[in-house]
């Protein structure tokens, strides 16, 4: 058995994020959307970590990277409830295939 | 060995949680997979010997995201008509796909230099040396700061009644 390593932090945030990718892209409920959207930014902060841990052990420079992801998660998730909700008012829905109201 | 045993369970809870908030139709238990795949990435930092960022994880993510998110599947009540697919389904799939494959295949072929030091555990100092002592990322900090004012008197200005 290979002891546990680097690969095996990269190989599952890889797919980690590939699935909050598919999820992203296919659904129609804004609100999954965003959910999809902080599964990505966590297999990204997972990455970030290993880093720290494996390569420069003793720097932590990863780690102040993933906590500045957090904090722009937190404003990002802040900001997009608000639009969602401020759409649903106007609309109704917030089915994404049907929200076209800028286009011209 | 025990340290494997470990990753290996919270990672096949994480893939199984994640999967579940993308295939899962009712909305609120797609939101409840996702609360369960953010406490087993927390696990997977404590793992990483990242004792704070494990901390910040449960109290943002869990404590503050996930209930944001909820609130808004509350107010919404797309509750009953679910999540359903758009049409972009297979070349999503795709898309997935081929990213997963160019990922795995640069991971496994570039030679990574790692370190055998030792990890730095309790980190709590050394990362608050690292945010706010000379030298370290005190700009970055204050613009945090400046970013999470902006959002949230964002956020005040889109939901507000007219």
């Amino acid at each position: 058995m290979i002891p546990l390593g680097l690969e095996h932090y990269l190989i599952l945030s890889a797919v980690l994020f590939a699935i909050g990718l598919y999820g992203a892209l296919t659904k129609r409920n804004a609100i999954v959307i965003l959910m999809c959207i902080e599964l990505m930014l966590n297999a990204v902060n997972i990455t970030l970590v290993a880093f720290s841990r494996y390569i420069v052990p003793g720097l932590l420079t990863g780690q102040v990277f993933a906590i500045f992801v957090i904090v722009v998660a937190a404003a990002e998730v802040a900001v997009g409830v608000a639009i969602v909700l401020a759409i649903y008012r106007g609309l109704e829905h917030i089915d994404v295939t049907k929200i076209d109201i800028m286009k011209w | 060995m025990g340290l494997a045993v470990t990753f290996g369970i919270l990672a096949i809870v994480v893939l199984a949680a994640a999967l579940g908030v993308v295939l899962l139709r009712n909305v609120f238990r797609a939101a409840l997979a996702l609360i369960l795949c953010f406490l087993a990435v927390a696990g997977l930092y404590v793992t990483l010997s990242a004792d704070f960022l494990a901390a910040v994880q449960v109290i943002i993510y869990i404590g503050a995201i996930s209930v944001l998110i909820i609130l808004a599947i509350m107010m919404t009540r797309e509750i009953q008509r679910g999540s359903p697919p758009n049409k972009l389904q297979i070349p999503a799939f795709i898309v997935a796909v081929v990213f997963l494959g160019v990922a795995v295949f640069a991971v496994t072929r570039t030679p990574w230099q790692i370190s055998s030091a030792p990890p730095l555990v309790p980190t709590t100092a050394a990362l608050a040396l690292k945010l706010l002592g000379k030298d370290g990322f005190i700009l970055p900090v204050e613009i945090a700061a400046a970013l999470l004012l902006a959002a949230v008197l964002g956020a005040i200005v889109l939901a507000r009644e007219k």
